[in-house]
């Protein structure tokens, strides 16, 4: 599946040999066309790349396609400090979601801790010419010299980006944003920190409404808190949420207002063999996503992703382990943090595979139709651009393989956590520390099957 | 997971030797050590917050609840009944802290030692690296005593039952015994162990825009009484600044390491950081 997928490689990182923190990408999301791909990064700052258009001329061979560069790049947020409680509030960018397109311009929303933006991407290519009243530098001409009037005319200039922020939703949140989503209403979107959800207009800022609040009377009461939220692809009144305890929320907002009572709650049964001290830890979701269709959702804990129908609660229809070998390992993960590690998970334009990252840099991909699971590296000593990538295992035990990384050895600061499918093709963006890999599968749609 | 370079007595205090098999009772023993180990690093990590950047909640409520459970299956096990003994047995309020903590210390004999609690966290943030540092379990003594004679140098503000709680044997607790008769000097705020809980929530208070004396503060709680403090609150409850004395995950870390919640989210010297606190507030308020 993944074995004959060539890797054009981009790297926006200057310093190569030194990642400066602030380099590290935070979220990655393609648009709804998949032409444009949008990166946010520690910094507060925004890339945006754009695939080029094919070239005519050239002989194509099926499915081949334009790579991405940088089309624009902008600095979302700053640093900002908050008195009351003398705390920085970080200027890492936590999750950016496209607007569908309604005009030649675009539309992002991005979001740090505590405020949204949306940013308005519009290309200038075209200037006036010929002013009456100005000349050519902009400087008002002297009334006396003109003789004859004449029509400006637009005429092409090189190619300007300007990105401008449209608007600003502001403390709308005491606690840190985690999840963005647009309705499919077009005209709202709701915002989740770890206690509450709001739901905004997005032409209204200074006013947002509060759908979930799940913050106890007493904190000190406080055992759950929500992790992930999404609108559903098509129902304009369904979103879900997940939480720290593994559950799944699916709430109508035609039910009420404050949807702090689910209609639908999703959760799986403890499996008393399994059970540790870490096992509420390792049941946390840490991302969930509708599948395209709006039947299915995607959720990741820590070893596992699941696929859980709508139709049914009382578990999920499919798990695939990402990287079971890790279980006899949580108290040292416990230890170094990385069992808070908060990974994103994917589903392909078609809802047949699922896609999740590991450490090592390492990242999984899981055949639904097969249930088979293969395990990929973007790291970049290890592929050259248009390489194809090759499939790596971990030795857990067994006929130990050449190439076979063993479980001691695996680098946990090399982890995964972000990533992003294209809506329409096979084409996946992993972000790796500061480093972007976008991988294109350039097989014939009838090869996919290995 | 378990430090190198410290004392461990073989635990029989609690448990029956009787005709089973010595490797049950081991098996046993060294499960109530991994649950210890995990209890104290699990402490640890609810204390150490950033100094600059507010702590993720997410995190702590999931270490949080893992204290909790580990509280209860040790309620269960009746492991924890002595340490609730140990506060019923403290008595008066006045060296609650100090007993309790010294207690605890002696009753560790048969478990594991609170090795992880000798780091004194008026260091803020760096207390991390220092934790990072070597295995969660290894700081050493020397270290200890050297912190608590700088504590007394310093003259800061902190109650000195907050670090009473740091010490690891009783030969460290002397030396912060001793050290406490220095700590008479500092008027700032209430010096008398006695009123602790609420002199560190007076330290703790400029987090708290209600926590203020009547009079001219009336008015900066009429004007800040629709702020969400409710954050503030749980920042007090995650580093073991309750006032009232009931056994919970935040108790317990009240107990153990009292002092180390305020370090941890305010910078030293504390006093000053009030003051300014302060200024900002009346700013805010004469600017509008």
């Amino acid at each position: 599946m993944g074995e004959d997928s060539e890797s054009p490689k981009i790297n926006h990182s200057f310093l190569r040999d030194y990642v400066t923190e602030a380099d590290v990408i935070s979220t990655v999301e393609f648009n709804q066309t998949g032409d444009l791909l949008a990166t946010g990064d520690k910094g507060g700052r925004v890339v945006i790349f754009q695939r080029e258009t094919e070239s005519k001329d050239e002989s194509e061979e099926l499915g081949e396609s334009g790579e991405y560069n940088v089309y624009s790049t902008f600095q979302s947020h700053e640093p900002d400090f908050d008195y009351l409680k003398s705390l920085e509030i970080e200027e890492k960018i936590n999750k950016i979601r496209w607007l569908p397109q309604q005009n030649a311009a675009h539309f992002l929303l991005s979001t740090n801790d505590k405020t949204i933006k949306l940013w308005k991407v519009s290309e200038r290519d075209k200037r006036p010419e010929g002013y009456n009243l100005k000349d050519e530098e902009g400087r008002i001409k002297d009334i006396s010299t003109v003789t004859s009037l004449r029509v400006p005319v637009l005429k092409p200039t090189d190619l300007m980006v300007e990105v401008r922020p449209r608007r600003i939703f502001a403390n709308g949140h005491t606690y840190h944003v985690n999840s963005i989503s647009v309705n499919s209403d077009g005209e709202t979107y709701l915002s989740a920190d770890d206690l509450r959800i709001n739901m905004w207009h997005l032409d209204i800022t200074d006013r947002s409404f509060n759908i979930v609040d799940i913050k106890p009377a007493n904190m000190e009461d406080l055992t759950e808190v929500i992790t992930a939220a999404e609108f559903h692809p098509q129902h304009c009144h369904l979103f879900v949420y997940s939480s720290s305890k593994g559950t799944l929320r699916l709430c109508d907002m035609r039910e009420s207002a404050l949807c702090d009572k689910h209609s639908k709650i999703f959760e799986e049964p403890e499996d008393p063999g399994n059970r540790s001290f870490f096992s509420e830890i390792i049941s946390s979701v840490s991302d969930v996503k509708f599948s395209h269709s709006g039947r299915y959702l995607l959720t990741r804990d820590y070893l596992t992703v699941k696929v859980w129908d709508l139709n049914m609660e009382k578990g999920p229809v499919e798990t695939y382990q990402v990287h079971e070998y890790l279980r006899s390992k949580l108290c040292s993960l416990y230890e170094n943090d990385c069992i808070f590690d908060k990974f994103e998970c994917v589903w392909n334009s078609t809802d047949s595979v699922i896609m999740t990252g590991a450490y090592n840099s390492f990242f999984r991909m899981f055949d639904r139709e097969t249930g088979r699971g293969v395990t990929l590296e973007s790291w970049r000593e290890s592929s050259k651009p248009r390489a194809v990538l090759r499939t790596r295992r971990i030795y857990t035990g067994g006929r130990r393989r050449r190439g076979d990384v063993g479980v001691d050895s695996l680098d946990f600061t090399k982890k995964i956590l972000h990533m992003a499918w294209h809506p329409a093709e096979n084409i996946i963006a992993i972000a790796a520390t500061n480093n972007l890999y976008i991988f294109q599968d350039r097989v014939n749609a009838e090869n996919l099957k290995t | 997971m378990f430090s190198k370079g410290t004392k461990r007595k073989f635990s029989d205090g609690g448990e029956e030797i009787s005709d089973e098999s010595l490797l049950g009772a081991r098996v046993a023993s060294s499960y109530s050590l991994q649950r210890q180990s995990l209890l104290d690093m699990s402490l640890i990590k609810l204390q150490l917050c950033h100094m600059l950047v507010e702590p993720n909640l997410c995190r702590s409520v999931l270490i949080a609840n893992t204290v909790r459970q580990i509280q209860e299956e040790m309620t269960h096990d009746g492991s924890w009944h002595m340490v609730t003994e140990a506060f019923c047995s403290a008595g008066q309020s006045p060296s609650e802290r100090l007993v309790a903590t010294e207690v605890l210390c002696r009753s560790r004999e048969q478990d594991a030692e609170p090795k992880l609690f000798s780091v004194i966290s008026y260091e803020g943030c760096r207390e991390e690296e220092v934790v990072a540092d070597e295995t969660l379990c290894s700081v050493s003594v020397s270290d200890t005593v050297s912190n608590v004679c700088l504590a007394g140098r310093m003259g800061q503000c902190w109650e000195k039952s907050e670090l009473s709680g740091v010490e690891r044997d009783e030969e460290a607790l002397e030396d912060s015994r001793l050290g406490s008769g220095e700590d008479e000097e500092i008027d700032t705020e209430d010096g008398a162990s006695t009123e602790s809980p609420k002199t560190i929530g007076q330290v703790f208070g400029t987090f708290e825009i209600k926590n203020g004396s009547p009079g001219p503060d009336s008015a900066l709680e009429e004007l800040f009484s629709d702020v969400d403090t409710s954050y503030y609150d749980l920042d007090t409850m995650l580093t073991g600044m309750q006032s009232a004395p009931k056994m919970g995950p935040y108790d317990l870390l009240d107990s153990l390491a009292p002092s180390h919640s305020s370090p941890s989210i305010v910078s030293t010297p504390n006093c000053r950081s009030d003051l300014n606190e302060l200024d900002h507030i009346m700013e805010i308020i004469v600017g509008s």
